[in-house]
């Protein structure tokens, strides 16, 4: 490169196509992957995206085709990770859309500071954590992660860089908007304070379904994180049962007095990866079983006060990298849905039906939400959500899954669009009745629809 | 686009009236197709077909295609992926023909292979460019059993699917990595109206069942389906026997 080229001026070379999936590996399509390290880049990516349109892609979590885009242009944006400002003071943070939670927390946690909403893996970047609008355990207290947005950059269709602020329209659209609005840049993110790295964590079980609904409704508002994992392959009596674990960032005190030096610490254990290639069938029904059995008697029946850092306690997956790839290579699915307060029944009737069907699916996820959010296709609604990953092979899932959709979207419920890899368009309309709004707003801002991915063909987006 | 179990919101039956086709036009329906295309020649028995498969629910057009007219085929099946992506495109068109007859005529014998092996040629690689400027689609190939090793009492039919199988072999290879997904389809002795009146071999199977096998193909991104699967033995055991003792086999 000649020397008064700037680097910004160039534009991203295009990638070779590339085979590009989401966290479940399961429906690849092939694009053009662009690695914009500038915002330049990126207007120049975008602008050049062809007749198949562009998409942003983060670390590729989601679980579906939500950072897929067959025939067009994804943008890598895990190019873009320079954290900008930190205020210490305030705690706040201004940082490119392709840092990830990992690495905020490696740089604030040391200085005092959590980010204020965490999804089951610290591997997202914040450009996707808007965009799917994640949620974490401590959602019945402090709502989703654009909550916590005080203000973005985003990158629309017309090549122009908006400053998008809370309460506009533009902001509820992008908040959960899987990326069809625009690419998201930069954020400014309000955190949390903390003393320590260590979280102080209350585990209990329960025997079943209505043991553990009981134990989370009285129990939760003590709590700033509470989830529950339940073994779905449990029949019969102990349809639901589970093990709770509910926790708050540990008071300096708690430590033990040599941890007391360093209470800031973040060192996260990772084992070594999961091997590229593994049979497929490995998580069968009479492993799972085994190993949720084994799983639900090693908890203990009660315990206050445990000491367990915030990788053990948040993010137990993110120790095995690639563990997606236990499923084998026909990949596997997670279902999440919410269903209000009041239908209680419809949970309980989907979990029993899961049960039944023998979904070999272990550490199931049940949480209570708090408010919703303001995002327009944002998922959370006050009431219960359940999560599940099921291998994408199971005879018969697909079938399943639809009458699941079915008795959801009748409750007023609906299904996680990050989490999604196969529902149908006119189930998503009767779930997310802000869809129309959404449409006409990408309609206005996008009129030639550069922003499409898989999923938003899939969907009708 | 394909869920995650591989299955097609559209799809294109290249040979419109195959029962094999329509069997899994139904069969797809019922799960995720909302757009079919039934490509064939012009006529009563096509249309009747896509007003049976409208009654399920989907938008269905129809579409002349000829497959002996190779020449059209860039216009006609242009057609159809200009009005959007097409997730699956089922080659289903084909003839048997009346061995014993064709033998005594070529010209008879040369169409059932300009359909079945050049016809499919031409409408294949159309359809496989077309999907790899999509970036995504399969590309299932209805092959048979006969293909596996040309049988003395059909080999004018078999040595037009042996071409067609390998050429699909070769397409998949070629697309390899591109996002688009060839599928072959190996159904042994199926009972529709092309095999009314022959006497039926044995692991006979049904329209029904191979569409039933097409999906599970696609949901595990398979490459060569058997229907049934067992015949997937019975071939590697009948390919390997001698050549002495293949031409007394009464099959």
């Amino acid at each position: 490169m000649s020397a008064d080229t700037s680097p910004d001026t160039v534009p991203a070379p295009p990638g070779p196509p590339t085979s590009v999936s989401g966290w479940g590996r399961t429906a690849p399509t092939t694009a053009r992957l662009l690695h914009p390290r500038s915002y330049e880049e990126a207007a120049a990516a975008v602008r050049a995206c062809g007749a198949r349109g562009a998409i942003a892609r983060g670390l590729g979590r989601a679980y579906g085709d939500a950072a897929q885009n067959a025939g067009g242009a994804v943008l890598d944006m895990t190019g873009l990770d320079r954290i900008r400002t930190v205020d210490a003071e305030a705690g706040v943070v201004v940082c490119d859309a392709g840092v990830s939670l990992h690495r905020l927390m490696e740089v604030l946690l040391p200085l005092g500071w959590f980010v204020p909403v965490t999804p089951g893996t610290r591997y997202v970047t914040v450009g996707g954590a808007i965009g799917a609008d994640v949620h974490g355990k401590n959602h019945h207290v402090s709502g989703s992660f654009a909550r916590h947005v005080r203000e973005l950059e985003l990158l629309t269709a017309d090549g122009t860089v908006r400053t998008v602020t809370p309460g506009s329209e533009l902001f509820d659209a992008t908040a959960g908007g899987m990326g069809l609005t625009g690419v998201i840049l930069r954020a400014t993110v309000q955190l949390l304070p903390v003393r320590t790295s260590l979280m102080a964590v209350d585990t209990e079980r329960a025997v079943d379904l209505d043991d553990l609904m009981t134990r989370l409704q009285s129990g939760d508002h003590r709590y700033r994180y509470s989830v529950a994992w339940i073994d779905l392959l449990a029949r019969g009596a102990r349809t639901g049962r589970s093990v709770l674990t509910r926790g708050e960032h540990a008071p300096l005190d708690m430590l033990p007095p040599r941890a007391r030096r360093t209470p800031l610490v973040f060192r996260p254990r990772r084992l070594p990866p999961a091997p590229a290639f593994l049979p497929e069938g490995l998580l069968g029904r009479a492993s799972v079983s085994a190993f949720n059995e084994l799983w639900y008697r090693r908890a203990p029946r009660h315990r206050t006060g445990e000491l367990q850092r915030i990788s053990t306690f948040f993010h137990p997956l993110d120790g095995v990298p690639h563990w997606n790839r236990v499923y084998g290579r026909g990949g596997f699915v997670q279902y999440q849905f919410v269903v209000g307060y009041g239908h209680e029944e419809t949970l309980r009737a989907i979990v029993h039906r899961i049960s039944r069907h023998g979904c070999p699916s272990f550490l199931a996820v049940l949480k209570r939400f708090g408010e919703a959010d303001p995002g327009w296709l944002s998922f959370p609604l006050p009431g219960w959500t359940l999560a599940l990953d099921i291998p994408a092979n199971l005879p018969g899932l697909g079938a399943l899954l639809d009458e699941l959709d079915e008795e959801v979207a009748g409750a007023g419920g609906r299904v996680y669009l990050a989490k999604d890899a196969r529902m149908r368009p006119e189930v998503v309309e009767r779930m997310y009745p802000k869809l129309p709004r959404f449409r006409s707003l990408r309609r206005e801002l996008d009129p030639e629809g550069v922003f499409r991915s898989d999923m938003s063909r899939r969907l009708g987006l | 686009m394909k869920d995650a179990f591989g299955t097609p919101q559209s799809l294109l039956v290249l040979g419109g009236t195959s029962e094999i086709g329509l069997a899994t036009a139904r069969r797809l329906v019922a799960r995720r197709t909302r757009t079919v295309w039934l490509a064939g020649r012009p006529s009563p028995a096509l249309e009747a077909a896509a007003a049976e498969l409208r009654k399920l629910g989907p938008d269905v057009h129809t579409l002349a295609f000829d497959a002996l007219d190779s020449e059209a085929h860039e216009v006609a099946l242009g057609k159809v992926f200009a009005e959007g992506d097409v997730d699956m495109v089922l080659l289903a068109f084909g003839v048997l023909g009346d061995q014993s007859r064709d033998e005594g005529e070529p010209l008879a014998a040369v169409r059932v292979a300009q359909t079945n092996y050049t016809g499919a040629v031409s409408a294949g690689l159309i359809c496989a460019k077309a999907l790899q400027t999509q970036g995504h689609g399969s590309l299932v190939v209805l092959s048979s059993v006969a293909g596996e090793r040309a049988r003395r009492s059909n080999f004018i039919y078999g040595s037009s699917k042996a071409g067609l199988d390998a050429f699909a072999q070769g397409l998949g290879d070629a697309l390899h990595g591109t996002g688009v997904h060839v599928m072959v389809v190996r159904p042994g002795f199926v009972r529709t109206k092309m095999t009314a009146g022959l006497s039926e071999a044995p692991l006979a199977t049904t329209p029904e069942a191979v569409a039933l096998a097409i999906e599970a193909g696609l949901r595990r991104r398979a490459e060569v389906v058997w229907v049934p699967g067992v015949l997937r033995v019975v071939m590697s055991a009948l390919r390997h026997a001698p050549r002495e003792v293949f031409r007394r086999l009464p099959v």
